[in-house]
């Protein structure tokens, strides 16, 4: 018996050793394992046996089973996992070929700097609204201390319609339209976007059609310090954390007094570039204290009521942030220049 | 306006400041320059004299000169000015001198020295257009009396610096050099010192050269003064000079005086020729369709907002513009009735609007100072004595209504720091009206300010204020923000309807563009059956941008097509923007979104991915749109009414709860070779569509039973229609219908269509037998045969 055992036994590590596949390993097994296998053959005259013959031979063909299952499970595991392993490293796919996008569009690069303002507004409560553009010219300049044959009306050559329609020179316009629908004559703070047109022949720096966005507070002691402030978080909104303003004395019919806003340098930080034409500041927009004639003219009583408004040009921020040299490419929308502003910026995160 | 710093001189001390100290001064006074620019940016020019002159060896025009630079002090120079000639006083600019064609050098030219260059004005860098030089020419010739080998500059005036200032619409006052000087002494802190105006002797009576009679209320004030024995000739040098750095061109001794005063007190002032204009001066309207013939030889239409100068036999100056070409100063005047008036802002304004804007005009629509007329009118007789020889005639003809009552404003600290938010002191205050000449009282609390008449833009407290912080410099404002009610901020409903459209258009895949409004004639009231009452500008800059536009689409495909004129050939873009038109004659706005697509959707060449845009790709991204807004079965697509401009069967109208909101399509071939798939949708519309809040949906937790069957129908069958019978015969029970293929080729028909359809059947309460649903199936089955005259399909 014990010999039969050390043959099946022998052979075994032989026929073990020449398995190469799976499929060979179940031959293996069939061999020894089957109902004609080996380790059967070795139980095949059992009832010829005495009880304690047989007891001996179950005991030996039971541990030679398991000892042979043992060692094939072994093996098949190992033989399966180089099998996998094989056939992975025939799915290699080169990863640098070019990928399948889904098209994603954007929003125009005006209206991204538009978004972003409004967005900063909105967080200090300010009110987003609009107004027509094609405006009345009692709403566009009258109204706004800009009277008939007022020279100041020179520096916004218009676009009339009509001897009164006009298409708006500003969005300036919008604040009377506030003022005017505020029946109950409250505090209010409101910043209007929007496409103003004058009279201008389109070139590098000039566009018969551009953007602004017109901010206007109108409450008890407002004071022009609340005006720098709120600029100041403008600018660092738009241009870095770093930028001051100042202030430099200008004129506007409808704001007494009224300021050019210069922010400091956003390339050289407010030593001196080509940017900045070597003053360190910039001057970005228009603003100043409300007129008392526009409030009192609007029904809000300018004894009990101040404001400040400004007027920021859109296309000059976009242009200054991006560095965008020619105001016709916001017009020509060639998709290479839109493709451009359709992502995040550091100082979105 | 261009400031001279020689002219500013005479009457304020600024030698401590540079050119570049006192223009960045005044910018942030609120007075911003535009350039700084040197009358001649020359160097090392000396006056010369033309000793000996000797044609040059080896050359047909060259000659060379001994010229004495310096008295004894002779040198060589080789010049080609055809009018060099001996005896002359010259300008020489000597070796190391800088002109602004180059560095002079000494050099030999063909073998002769040339120790510097005899120059012409224009070669010192000074504009021909004020010295009306030419090349021909040649070098420019002194006067006799020229002192050899003084600093040549200095002796023309050309020493000078001009700062170009661009001033804001309220300073009038600054168009002139005295208004600078006021200006410049409030940053200085010096004194103002006036000019001249005391005439040395006076003959006869004014009332016997001529008479004032004024007719319209237009014309405040009006002044005439008279001066004879004139001698017209070239004005002194410095004068020339004065008026080149000032941006004016030199005419004669006379006509150069008028100017100057102009530019001195910002009052124009006309001269008449006594001849001509005769002793009535009538101030009064035009007539309409009176005609003048300017000085510029132009005639001009007038109308009665116009005002002239006249004299019986008609105008002879339209008034506060230009003068007549009748009455104007010639060679041999020697007679003039100077004008100093005031005339009403508006009119001129109008009239120059209309006919000429000039330096007058531009002065009298920004307002004049009274007693700056008076002034002038002296300065101008003072002036005509001294440097045109002549005879000033006693006494003024004056008509004038001016109120002079003082412009008297009150004012306390506590305003100024209320609205500026900063603390200034008592100090302060007084410190900006002394600088910048006002009288001020203080009573209690109150400063009692007297604006001088030359400042007509101050008029409220809070005019005062801004010079407070102008002069005083708010460097030091601290930085606030306005403490109002504590409300959050929102959109305009509207507004923000729009960005969420302008949104899910960009998720969609689309770019946002921003086009122009302004339009040709051709762009108008396309891709509508419905045309518009288009609006006209008026006083358009072409034809290009003479219309507002009443629809998006022509721009979208000038977009489209300068893309692919460029290569960029897949295109998805969409604009959202209000249009402009008449209804009923009134001016009406509406919103609109439209959009363009063309090209292909995603692909990737080598990996053979590509879906290409077509008609159900741009109806795939309005029903995402419509679903994101809300819309939900509630919108339909039909083929009625579609607009010209549209592929006529390739096209859309998509309606909303049966109100049409927009046409989605095929542009028409004959408007775009490419194949171009647009939309427009009535924003309007859409954010008026009223839509309930979301509400979960419970996910059913029982099988579904997916049925299909495919017939075959009449090409001309609409797949919804039989979608909604299907859905009909179904009833709820019935999830959805979903098309799986679709067919048409000869083996059914050339005039027939396969459809196949598959029905997904749920209940959430309960699970279904198979036996309700083959009964539905059937059912529909049974409807679509009926309906359609279709034949079910085998399987």
């Amino acid at each position: 018996m014990k010999e039969k055992q050390e043959k099946i036994r022998s052979e075994f590590n032989k026929d073990l050793e020449s398995v190469k596949t799976t499929a060979d390993l179940n031959d293996l097994r069939v061999k020894y394992l089957g109902k004609k296998g080996l380790i059967t053959e070795l139980t095949k005259n059992m009832q010829e046996l005495s009880i304690d013959e047989r007891k001996e031979v179950g005991r030996i063909s039971n541990d030679l089973k398991s000892e042979l299952t043992e060692e094939m499970t072994k093996l098949e595991n190992s033989l399966k996992e180089q099998e996998l392993n094989a056939k992975l490293v025939s799915e290699k796919i080169d990863i640098s070929m070019p990928s399948t996008k889904v098209s994603v569009g954007g929003v125009h690069p005006l209206t991204k700097i538009c978004d972003e303002l409004e967005e900063l507004f909105i967080s200090m409560g300010y009110d987003v609204v609009s107004g027509p553009e094609v405006e009345i010219d009692k709403y566009n300049f009258e109204m706004l201390n800009l009277p008939k044959d007022h020279p100041a009306r020179d520096a916004q050559d218009s676009f009339y319609i009509t001897d009164e329609e006009l298409l708006r020179t500003q969005t300036s316009a919008v604040q009377v339209r506030s003022m005017l629908k505020n029946q109950e004559k409250k505090p209010f703070k409101i910043v209007c976007p929007g496409k103003t047109y004058r009279r201008d022949a389109d070139d590098a720096t000039h566009s018969h059609q551009f953007m602004q966005m017109e901010g206007l507070v109108v409450g008890e002691n407002i004071t022009l310090s609340d005006l720098k402030g709120t600029l100041e978080e403008m600018a660092r909104k738009m241009f870095g954390r770093d930028r001051e303003v100042r202030f430099r004395p200008s004129f506007f019919p409808f704001t007494e007094p009224s300021y050019e806003v210069d922010v400091s340098c956003m390339k050289c930080g407010g030593k001196g570039c080509n940017i900045c034409k070597g003053t360190g500041w910039i001057e970005v927009l228009g603003s100043g204290m409300v007129h008392p004639n526009v409030l009192n003219g609007c029904g809000f009583d300018s004894n009990k009521f101040t404001g400040f408004a400004f007027g920021i040009g859109i296309e000059r921020i976009a242009m200054l942030k991006y560095g965008i040299n020619d105001i016709r490419d916001f017009y020509t929308n060639d998709l290479r220049f839109l493709k451009n502003y359709n992502r995040i910026e550091g100082g979105d995160k | 306006m261009k400031l001279s710093r020689n002219f500013l001189n005479d009457y304020i001390d600024t030698s401590n400041y540079s050119d570049y100290e006192l223009a960045e001064a005044m910018t942030m006074i609120g007075n911003e320059y535009e350039s700084i620019e040197k009358l001649s940016s020359a160097t090392k020019i000396v006056v010369g004299y033309v000793k000996e002159i000797k044609d040059h060896p080896d050359s047909d025009h060259l000659h060379v000169c001994q010229v004495e630079i310096a008295p004894g002090e002779v040198t060589q120079i080789v010049c080609g000015a055809p009018n060099v000639d001996k005896g002359q006083k010259v300008l020489v600019s000597l070796p190391g001198a800088v002109l602004p064609g180059g560095e002079i050098k000494k050099s030999v030219i063909r073998g002769q020295e040339s120790n510097g260059m005899i120059c012409s004005l224009t070669e010192l860098g000074v504009d021909p257009k004020y010295t009306g030089e030419t090349r021909e020419m040649g070098i420019y010739v002194l006067d006799k009396d020229a002192p050899i080998g003084e600093d040549g500059l200095k002796y023309l005036g050309y020493d000078d610096t001009t700062i170009d200032f661009e001033l804001t619409a309220n300073r009038g006052d600054l168009l002139s050099v005295l208004g600078m000087a006021y200006e410049i002494g409030a940053i200085t802190g010096t004194k103002v010192k006036l000019p001249e105006t005391k005439v040395k002797k006076e003959v006869d009576d004014i009332k016997d050269y001529v008479s004032v009679n004024v007719k319209t209320d237009k014309c405040p004030l009006y002044l005439a003064r008279c001066v004879k024995n004139l001698k017209i000739g070239e004005s002194p040098n410095w004068l020339k000079a004065r008026l080149m750095a000032s941006g004016v061109r030199s005419i004669n001794n006379v006509v150069d005086i008028s100017n100057y005063v102009m530019l001195e007190y910002g009052q124009p002032l006309h001269f008449f020729d006594h001849r001509t204009l005769g002793n009535k001066i009538i101030v009064r309207q035009a007539e309409n369709d009176e005609k003048i013939v300017t000085l510029d030889g132009q005639e001009r239409t007038l109308s009665e907002q116009d005002i002239v100068i006249a004299n019986e036999d008609g105008p002879v100056c339209l008034a506060g513009v230009m003068g007549g070409l009748n009455s104007e100063v010639e060679e041999d005047t020697t007679e003039v009735i100077i004008e100093s008036a005031i005339f009403n802002s508006s009119n001129i304004r109008r009239t120059a609007n209309k006919i000429l804007r000039s330096e007058a005009s531009s002065r009298f629509e920004k307002g004049i100072d009274p007693k700056r007329t008076y002034m002038a009118i002296d300065r101008a007789c003072y002036l005509l004595e001294k440097y045109a020889g002549g005879t000033v005639v006693k006494g003024l003809q004056k008509y004038d209504t001016i109120d002079y009552k003082e412009n008297i404003i009150e004012i306390t600290l506590d305003d100024v720091n209320s609205l500026l938010g900063i603390k200034f002191t008592n100090d302060d205050v007084l410190d900006t009206f002394k600088k910048l000449s006002f009288d001020v009282k203080v009573e209690k609390n109150k400063f009692i300010v007297n604006v001088p008449s030359h400042r007509l833009d101050i008029h409220i407290k809070e005019d005062l204020i801004e010079e407070i912080g102008r002069i005083e410099g708010i460097d030091k404002l601290p930085s606030t923000l306005p403490v109002t009610a504590n409300t959050p901020g929102h959109y305009e409903d509207k507004y923000y309807f729009n960005k969420l459209v302008r949104d899910r258009l960009t998720s969609l895949g689309l770019y946002q563009v921003k086009c122009y409004t302004l339009t040709d004639i051709n762009s108008l009231n396309r891709f509508t059956n419905d045309p518009k009452d288009y609006i006209t500008i008026a006083s358009p800059m072409s034809e290009d941008r003479k219309y507002l536009r009443t629809g998006l689409l022509p721009s979208l495909i000038n977009v489209v097509n300068y893309n692919t004129a460029r290569k960029n050939n897949d295109i998805m873009i969409f604009e959202d923007s209000d249009i402009y038109y008449l209804e009923n004659g009134v001016t009406t706005q509406k919103s609109l979104v439209s959009g363009i697509l063309c090209g292909t959707l995603i692909s990737n060449d080598w990996h053979k991915d590509k879906i290409v845009i077509d008609f159900y790709t741009v109806k795939g991204i309005i029903e995402n749109l419509f679903e994101y807004l809300g819309f939900t079965n509630r919108y339909h697509f039909d083929v009625v009414d579609l607009p010209k401009d549209f592929h006529p069967y390739q096209s859309a109208r998509i309606t909303i709860d049966r109100d049409v909101v927009g046409y989605v399509g095929v542009v028409h071939p004959s408007i775009s070779k490419n194949r171009l798939y647009a939309f427009e949708l009535d924003l309007d519309k859409l954010f008026n569509v009223k839509v309930r809040g979301i509400k979960n949906k419970e996910i059913s937790k029982y099988p579904t039973i997916v049925k299909d069957f495919a017939f075959i129908f009449d090409s001309d069958v609409v797949s919804s229609d039989v979608c909604e019978a299907i859905k009909k015969a179904c009833g709820h029970i019935l999830d959805k219908v979903e098309i799986f293929d679709y067919y048409v080729g000869e083996n059914i028909g050339s005039d027939k269509k396969s459809i196949a359809f598959k029905l997904t059947f749920m209940d959430p309460t309960r699970t279904l037998n198979d036996e309700e649903v083959m009964q539905l199936f059937n059912k529909a089955i049974d409807s679509i045969k009926n309906k359609f005259n279709a034949t079910l399909r085998d399987k």
